[in-house]
């Protein structure tokens, strides 16, 4: 199972890039794989603020539910709205068509602890 | 560590995702749940079962010693019939749901729950009325394969000399399955789909199970999770012990009072109990299914509300991947169990609605 390179890391399964001043945030090859078939995202309305390590979004296959926090405080200022729909975006493009919620952070906290991709992989025993 | 059922290397092979279910190390999905369960529904998908358990109950005294262990009646069922009953306690809740297999006058084979393999062989042996009744566990002898969808009887029957249209639903007959010998071909399942569950030889299921995946693949067989499993009996609307039924949950909650059968001579084991919690009205909760009005998915253990108040609990939920909505199954208070009736359901602080229906969400249709 590969991981990224270009991508950091919660301990959550969570993956999380940055775009200028804003983080990406998605779930992992790993995450969706051990979720199963996805059915339904719960995702945050734009304009929403969040604290470092709240419940920002929800994934739901058939056979679970799983929260997705946010490793940052800040404000969504995006969300994918294609997985209204095409919620398998999250199983088949976990890393780019699967990605779930933009956050402006309000501060840099909680960035420290993201894992790079080698450390991730060695807690997912990759 | 967990036990593994005959076809353990099979599910390895075919890439399936492992997990413990009921202390075996199952197949929870081979790729796709959802894929999975709609080849079930739409063409024909192989189970391992293995897990369930067996308990053989033999001799002179095995029909009385039975009437009294379990709640429905077992004297009026012909060689070869099937019959769904329940294991109640004495406090008016049930040990196990299980179907009794009528071998002959005093051969009988009972399918229990795996989770409950050891609970009710021991519930079986304290229990036996009768000295010329033997009960044995035979849960490791028989591996157990169930082949469910419409496609079902085209390949079971290519690959058996027996004449499927002989075996009425809920019956049962011996016979060889691809040259095995000492199967029981039952036309038992646990989808809401036609099909059949194959008692086989422990050590013939891997030759079973790999003729019936070869027989079957001109109709797209696949194999089959318990993930799927689950959803499938959830469309169905069938209840899982752990979920729907348990220790202290009554038949009348659990609406089974049709598969209790107080009347019979000498009654059953543990009758008095649940006819005594009847009479006390203790029990205002009965059990519901309904359709969920939005996308987000209500599960085992979410609270159930009506205008604000606290009416019940979800037992069962997931998204149904034939009607593409979310379904359950909850006990609620008497009254609020008639279709129609709007209900609430408390996702983490925020409330779905619902709407009660009756009847099995997928209905079943003929093969």
């Amino acid at each position: 199972m590969s991981v990224p390179t270009t991508l950091r890391y919660t301990a959550h399964d969570e993956w999380v890039r940055q775009e200028g001043d804003l983080l990406v945030i998605g779930i992992t090859h790993f995450a969706q794989d051990a979720l199963g078939d996805i059915v339904h995202v719960e995702l945050p309305e734009v304009g929403d603020t969040f604290a470092a390590g709240a419940a920002v979004a929800e994934v739901e296959s058939t056979k679970a539910t799983a929260e997705i926090y946010t490793p940052v405080s800040g404000e969504i200022v995006e969300i994918n709205e294609a997985l209204d729909g095409s919620e398998e975006l999250v199983n088949t493009d976990p890393y780019a068509g699967g990605w779930m919620f933009k956050i402006r952070p309000s501060d840099s906290a909680g960035l420290d602890s993201l894992m790079d991709p080698a450390a991730y992989a060695t807690k997912i025993g990759a | 560590m967990a036990k593994r059922t005959p076809l353990f290397d099979r599910h390895v092979a075919a890439g399936a995702r492992i997990v413990e279910f009921g202390g075996f190390d199952m197949p929870v999905w081979y790729s796709s749940l959802v894929d999975e369960h709609r080849c079930v529904r739409q063409a024909v998908g192989l189970f391992d079962v293995s897990h369930m358990g067996e308990i053989r109950v033999r001799g002179p005294g095995a029909l009385a010693a039975l009437e009294w262990l379990v709640s429905n009646t077992v004297t009026d069922m012909a060689h070869g019939q099937a019959r769904y009953a329940l294991l109640c306690n004495d406090r008016g809740g049930v040990v196990d749901d299980l179907i009794v297999y009528r071998v002959s006058d005093d051969d009988f084979l009972v399918c229990v729950n795996a989770s409950n393999r050891e609970k009710d062989f021991a519930w079986f042996t304290a229990n036996n009325p009768r000295t010329d009744a033997t009960i044995t566990d035979e849960g490791d002898l028989w591996g157990q394969i169930a082949i469910q969808g419409p496609a079902s009887e085209l390949v079971l029957a290519s690959l058996t000399p027996s004449d499927l249209g002989t075996i009425a639903y809920y019956h049962h007959a011996p016979g060889t399955v691809a040259g095995i010998p000492g199967c029981i071909i039952a036309r038992t399942g646990y989808t809401g789909s036609p099909g059949f569950e194959v008692f086989v030889p422990a050590d013939q299921a891997s030759a079973l199970w790999d003729a019936l995946m070869k027989a079957g693949e001109p109709h797209g067989i696949k194999p089959i999770g318990l993930g799927a499993r689950d959803t499938l009996r959830m469309e169905a609307r069938m209840p899982l012990y752990g979920h729907e039924l348990s220790d202290d949950i009554s038949p009348t909650m659990a609406k089974l009072t049709r598969v209790c059968k107080f009347e019979k001579p000498g009654s059953f084991l543990g009758a008095a109990a649940i006819l005594a919690r009847k009479e006390a009205g203790t029990d205002t909760k009965v059990l519901a299914g309904a359709l969920i009005d939005g996308k987000r998915v209500v599960r085992d253990g979410t609270r159930v509300l009506k205008d604000g108040v606290d009416v019940g609990w979800v037992t069962s939920g997931t998204r149904s991947p034939i009607l593409e909505k979310g379904i359950c199954m909850l006990y609620v208070e008497a009254g609020l169990d008639a279709p129609g009736t709007v209900l609430q359901f408390d996702l983490r602080g925020s409330l779905e609605t619902g709407t009660v229906v009756s009847g099995a969400f997928v209905k079943k249709s003929a093969a």
